[in-house]
């Protein structure tokens, strides 16, 4: 495939555990790559050759049927073979790590291994133990690149430009890897962002983050040209973060009344599963200002993108290495 | 057993006794498990050692070992633990009581001191538990224990949540004399917590320990001791607030006193950027303001004692995530050069200063008669080349396990004998004589 960008910029990371450590330049290669991609889906025939041969191992810690599928899809498509490791209880018994687990995966031959996992760091720790390719598809409340990607190609694709835009991320801050990896992304391309929840729901020493922060949805939603709605966890309820959901949802629900307040043009973005009437109102959800399903498809194209870079730099890699 | 130890002349070593004031080059003559002569000596005596550009100090006591027997063999055993403590200096080490079981009765309590005597290395004290099974809610049988030798008492690993089971704590253990330490720790504000609470937790996605939830229960405890006068001890304390909840403490004249650990006087977490877990610590590292203000206590006098918390973990188990790794570092055989470098290159103390909250301070927390070189004492002693450079390589750690974030680093400061009782129960490589 042809890459799009004309620069002879060269991608040399393996893994992506998030997009902290990653520069603007690389996030932008990154969207340019999946654009190549992005044509895919309306062929007749889905499937490219780049990963022939290559074995990609989904490794989920956690339930996440959209994410899982999306990676598996963007997978096959670029040929791989697929392994589905599921194991929705965490390996915290002694004797049975996350490593262990993943060097007998890896003794397979794997490739690729995609990691989604309720402990933060899991996917760096990773990393670092196996020789296989780490993608990060979650990990505890640390990053979730792919999603904050896609959520970023979403809007490059239909405002053009991330630069000088103001965009809300509403919500469970402080327990969101989407919101933090979002945070990284968006403000790297230049986005202005803002934080919209009540302060239990916001991380320590947020001020310290290029954002800004508001706890009324109504002070700042007519200056927004995105807007983020991030899903309520209920499994963090019992943490009494906020009193009920209904009080939560009178002040930071998305409904059709208070979206009449934002510009004409907002786009409103979800990374789902949505609670529909809790965070955001299904009129609103199904509405003309909805890119929720764009989403959806986008996130086939950053994951192929993604799949297909970290090989890619794995095989120069292995080049190097020779003598 | 009618037969002699050897007798040791230790010659022109920097003897420093802070106990004393004693701060003098001299030979010291060690005879029958005593110091029996101090000053200009004869070269006479079984063994001798030339100490000259040495210090020759009372032998080390960390007051915050856990030596993880009965429960945790894997990991530690009193004797593997005995032999990483006299490798690092210390003759008196005590271990915490959260064992599994705990030890919150009299029968452990005995346990460990067998298990010490037969692993013959250093002097193994033990504190009992505050409450039965660390549970927070019944107290523990701490006559008995005290009868059985018990030094102490405390859950530590975790403090006592409940005011009022704290309150009868204090005033129950009042009665033998004995002091009561505390892990200050709102488990309220810190549960579920793997680092320190800020700026760092927020950017790594890991659960934050508030330092508030140290403060807290010091501060509590502070107002418990204000009512019932019983000697109270501060473990680990890590965090400016706590650095000034202790001044009061003391301006105020309670018998409130503190440790604290090599990793809090050295480390932050920023640290933590790799999800390092050697770097897992409770409590967490904090930040570099803390870390200052800790070095300054000690400048003032504040802080009584050093402690490693030596916490040896497997590697398996270290090699979990984050969020599932246990907490500790294991420390106790690189301990005196750590000091070193967070406390004398500085110029926070000098050598007398640091001794002083490695001898006979903690042992007057302790309310033993030990870490002092007078005359006629039990000859614990330990020798020091202060100048001396290593690398530190957990691999060659007597302690069963190599958890520790200091891998790789070069620091001054060696132990090269450690003496107990009279008898020399470790040597450096290369220092001869050695018996051990
Ligand atoms: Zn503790």
């Amino acid at each position: 495939m042809t890459q799009t960008t004309k620069t002879d910029f060269q991608w040399r990371r393996k893994h992506l555990i998030g997009l902290r450590e990653l520069s603007r330049k690389e996030i932008e290669f990154i969207l340019d790559t999946a654009r190549g991609f992005e044509e895919f889906s309306t062929r007749s025939i889905k499937k490219a050759p780049a990963l022939r041969g290559k074995v990609v191992v989904n490794m989920f810690f956690e339930d996440s049927t959209r994410t899982r599928n999306s990676f598996t899809l963007a997978a096959s498509r670029l040929s791989a073979d697929v392994i589905e490791f599921t194991k929705t209880s965490s390996s915290v018994n002694k004797g049975e790590t996350l490593i262990d687990t993943a060097r007998n995966l890896e003794a397979m031959g794997v490739d690729i291994v995609v990691i989604r996992h309720g402990a933060g760091g899991a996917a760096h720790l990773l990393s670092r133990s196996i020789k296989a390719c780490v993608i990060n598809a979650g990990d505890g409340f640390h990053e979730h690149p792919t999603q904050a990607l896609l959520d970023a190609y979403t809007i490059r694709q239909i405002k053009g430009t991330l630069e000088g835009l103001k965009i809300g991320i509403v919500g469970d801050i402080a327990h969101s890897r989407v919101a933090r990896s979002n945070i990284h992304a968006l403000t790297k391309l230049g986005a202005e962002v803002i934080l919209v929840g009540p302060p239990t729901l916001m991380p320590a020493q947020v001020q310290n983050l290029p954002v800004q922060v508001s706890y009324s949805l109504d002070a700042v939603i007519d200056k927004l040209d995105v807007i983020n709605m991030l899903r309520i966890q209920f499994e963090r309820l019992g943490g009494n973060l906020f009193p009920t959901v209904r009080e939560y949802s009178h002040f930071y629900g998305l409904t059709v009344e208070r979206l009449k307040k934002a510009k004409p043009d907002i786009l409103v973005m979800h990374p789902g599963p949505l609670n529909r009437g809790l965070e955001i109102e299904s009129e609103v959800a199904d509405g003309p200002n909805s890119v929720i399903l764009r989403q959806v498809s986008n996130g086939l194209a950053i994951r192929m993108a993604v799949l297909f870079l970290v090989n890619q730099a794995a095989v120069l890699e292995a080049k190097d290495s020779l003598p | 057993m009618k037969e002699t130890a050897p007798s040791i002349l230790i010659r022109n070593g920097r003897l420093i006794d802070p106990a004393n004031g004693v701060d003098q080059t001299a030979d010291l003559l060690v005879a029958d498990g005593k110091v029996s002569q101090i000053g200009r000596l004869p070269a006479k005596a079984d063994i001798i050692i030339d100490a000259s550009g040495k210090i020759v100090s009372p032998g080390l006591i960390d007051l915050h070992v856990h030596f993880r027997e009965p429960g945790d063999e894997e990991e530690e055993t009193i004797a593997s633990g005995s032999a990483a403590a006299v490798a690092g200096g210390f003759t008196s080490v005590v271990c915490m009581p959260n064992t599994s079981p705990p030890i919150d009765n009299a029968t452990s309590v005995e346990f460990v001191h067998r298990m010490g005597r037969q692993a013959r290395k250093t002097f193994i004290y033990v504190m009992g538990t505050l409450t039965k099974g660390r549970a927070g809610e019944e107290l523990s049988e701490m006559g008995l224990m005290a009868q059985a030798g018990a030094i102490g008492f405390t859950d530590d690993g975790s403090g006592v949540q409940n005011t009022a089971v704290m309150l009868r704590a204090l005033k129950y253990a009042s009665m033998f004399n004995r002091v009561v330490a505390q892990h200050c720790q709102d488990d309220s504000l810190a549960r579920g917590g793997v680092m320190n609470a800020g700026y760092n937790a927020t950017l790594l996605g890991l659960p934050g320990m508030d330092p508030l939830a140290e403060e807290m229960m010091l501060w509590r405890d502070i107002q418990l001791v204000k009512k019932t006068k019983t000697r109270y001890h501060a473990q680990h304390i890590s965090t400016a607030g706590s650095v000034q909840l202790i001044r009061q403490a003391k301006q105020e004249g309670l018998p409130v006193t503190c440790e604290v650990t090599p990793h809090h006087l050295l480390l932050t977490e920023e640290l933590l950027k790799d999800y390092d877990t050697n770097y897992k610590v409770n409590p967490p590292l904090r930040t570099l303001a803390d870390v200052e203000a800790l070095r300054r206590a000690i400048q003032e006098g504040l802080v009584d004692a050093l402690a490693t918390d030596h916490a040896p973990h497997l590697k398996s188990e270290k090699e979990l995530e984050f969020l599932a790794a246990p907490f500790g570092i294991a420390s106790l055989e690189c301990a005196l050069p750590l000091y070193r470098k967070a406390l004398i290159d500085p110029g926070v103390i000098d050598w007398p200063q640091l001794l002083a909250m490695l001898t006979y301070r903690p042992a007057r927390i302790l309310n033993i008669s030990k870490g002092t070189l007078g005359v006629g004492d039990r000859a614990d002693i330990t020798i020091i080349d202060p100048d001396a450079e290593w690398t530190i390589d957990p691999n060659r750690f007597f302690s069963k396990s190599h958890n520790c974030p200091y891998a790789g680093w070069t620091v001054k400061g060696k132990v090269l004998y450690t003496i107990v009782a009279g008898e020399i129960r470790y040597c450096a490589e290369g220092y001869a004589p050695c018996p051990c």
